[in-house]
């Protein structure tokens, strides 16, 4: 029998790995996007393993809605890469440096 | 839960703002270039409309729909109030400035727009999956807004940093809120109070819980130290979606705040306090001086945002229903602050001319007297000068933290606003001062020049006789 608390070392070990992937990641900007996804997918993981264990729907309920607008989010993020890349010539997070003061 | 047709009552400022929304994004499919004017006018209709039916539904009861989802009470009343008259402000400045860059389009109304029922559903949620979908639908149309001038680079530099920076806030927030959920088994506001009253505050996952949903309101709110996004994001957007950016979500942000901690987390007083503390310091600290280094006014503006936060921050932490009276007073206002001020900047800007250096404004005293004084009459208030309102703002959180014995809390806050003084009145130096660097005439619409004027002596107004909307902020705690 797994454990609760081992659902929520893994979607710690997951939001973790996300946040230090936004933070480390000095490249790409669709890795970042990528990063943002795991960081909701984490939440997800906590979300089903309360909801499991404390025999209560909300939760689950409370993920769908978090899928649903994740793939939005996702949609409007891409969007915004694609205007930049057209603007910029480059996705590389390094070069984002025109605002700054 | 059973659907009721009565909950649709409860709903209806949301509902006629979705409606409206609804049909400018119809109605613009079969407009002609020369007959987008039509966009705008049904929007303050919507607007107009809604504002009435806010107060058609208001009243001293509460009242909740859909099974405890959605709230209806005198904060939300007034908050939803607030918001739309910001909105209608928001709409009646920005018109000449996107006619003349050819964004004067129906897609500005309808994200606008949208934008505004999410911040309306965040004021009215009484649960955290309500919030959490009013909190994505204002932050899906502002990543969009603010990409808005699509071939501007720094644009779309904002809208990504904004994006990535916004969605980690989100991510923050739910990582908190599903916390809370295991450790109380609930998402409804009242469940999570009522499970924290009945166990106790000794819970590590419950209050593991609060620290990150305290750092998702940051994110939402500015404060230092997360307050990266704000000056990027005010410095790239077009002004007038800076215009909209810093007034009514700001707003929705204490509306936030005010939902999570004070009937969600009330037990947790103790813990929340002192984070508050130290973020509305440092924010007031960073912001103030910050600001003065900076040659960009809206750079400049979005530092001083973050030093009002950390005013609102106070009434919060004060504890007493005083100290939230007059925390969401300081929020109402400073959205009016904040309108007022990035007003000016959008109507002095005219075809192929941004107003966005603080040089810009040099001389405005010469070139167009009346908007000079509306301008003033917006850094006074900012500052802090009797008899504007902004003065008023400060006295109340001020006299609430006193209140509670954080003497020295108080004194922090006055030293740096004397520091943000300096900002303020050096922009009104410069207005009737220093000899103009651009001598065109100033073009704005008579109908900016009214929404300008009232806006600038309700300032005025609300500083000599605040005790209405007061009486108001008091009537919702």
């Amino acid at each position: 029998m797994i454990a609760l608390s081992d659902y929520l070392m893994l979607g710690e070990l997951l939001f973790a790995i996300a946040l230090a992937g936004i933070f480390l990641n000095r490249k790409n900007l669709i890795l970042l996007l990528m990063c943002i996804e795991l960081m909701l997918l984490a939440v997800n993981m906590n979300f089903v393993a309360f909801s499991h264990f404390l025999g209560d729907g909300a939760g689950q309920i409370f993920v769908f809605f978090i899928l649903t607008v994740a793939a939005a989010e996702a949609a409007i993020g891409l969007a915004i890469l694609v205007v930049l890349f057209r603007n910029r010539g480059t996705i590389n997070v390094e070069d984002l440096d025109m605002l700054k003061g | 839960m059973p659907f009721e047709a009565a909950y649709l009552y409860t709903i209806l400022p949301e509902l006629v703002i979705l409606i409206t929304a609804s049909v400018v994004l119809v109605v613009d499919l079969y407009l002609r270039d020369d007959q987008k004017g039509l966009n705008h006018s049904l929007t303050l209709v919507g607007l107009v409309l809604a504002l009435a039916s806010v107060g058609l539904v208001g009243g001293d009861q509460t009242a909740t729909a859909f099974g405890g989802a959605f709230v209806r009470d005198p904060m939300s009343d007034l908050l939803k109030g607030v918001v739309i008259v910001l909105t209608l402000f928001t709409f009646v400045y920005s018109s000449n400035y996107m006619r003349d860059r050819d964004m004067w389009v129906g897609e500005y109304h309808v994200l606008v727009l949208f934008s505004l029922l999410g911040v309306m559903i965040m004021i009215s949620a009484n649960d955290f999956l309500s919030m959490y979908l009013g909190l994505e639908l204002l932050a899906l149309c502002l990543y969009a807004l603010v990409a808005f001038d699509r071939d501007s680079k720094a644009g779309s530099e904002a809208a990504m940093k904004y994006f990535v920076l916004g969605s980690i806030g989100t991510g923050m927030l739910l990582y908190g809120i599903s916390m809370l959920y295991g450790a109380t088994g609930g998402i409804g506001f009242g469940d999570v109070a009522a499970a924290v009253a009945a166990t106790g505050t000794d819970d590590k996952v419950l209050v593991f819980g609060l620290v990150f949903v305290l750092i998702g309101i940051a994110f939402k709110f500015g404060a230092v130290p997360f307050h990266m996004w704000m000056p990027d994001v005010y410095q790239g957007a077009p002004a007038p979606v800076v215009l909209f950016l810093s007034s009514a979500p700001k707003v929705a942000a204490f509306a936030m705040a005010a939902r999570i901690l004070l009937d969600a987390l009330p037990g947790l007083l103790a813990d929340w306090g002192d984070i508050l503390i130290i973020l509305s310091v440092l924010s007031m600290a960073v912001g103030n001086v910050v600001a003065i280094a900076q040659t960009n006014i809206k750079r400049m503006l979005a530092y001083s945002t973050v030093s009002h936060v950390g005013f609102i921050f106070f009434g919060l932490l004060a504890g007493t229903e005083q100290g939230y009276a007059a925390a969401m007073f300081y929020a109402v206002v400073y959205g009016l602050m904040a309108v007022g001020a990035f007003g000016v900047l959008v109507m002095i800007s005219h075809k192929g001319f941004e107003a966005e250096n603080l040089d810009d404004l040099k001389g405005l005293g010469d070139r167009d007297p009346w908007l000079a004084a509306m301008m003033t009459l917006v850094m006074f208030s900012m500052a802090g000068v009797p008899p504007m309102v902004g003065f008023m703002a400060k006295l109340l959180v001020l006299e609430a933290v006193v209140n509670v014995g954080l003497i020295w809390l108080a004194i922090v806050a006055v030293v740096f606003s004397i520091i943000g003084a300096f900002y303020y009145l050096r922009v009104v130096k410069m207005i009737y001062f220093d000899k103009p660097e651009v001598m065109d005439p100033v073009t704005a619409s008579g109908s900016a020049r009214i929404a300008v004027s009232v806006n600038g002596l309700a300032i005025l107004f609300l500083g000599m006789f605040p005790a209405g909307l007061l009486a108001l902020c008091e009537a919702a705690f």
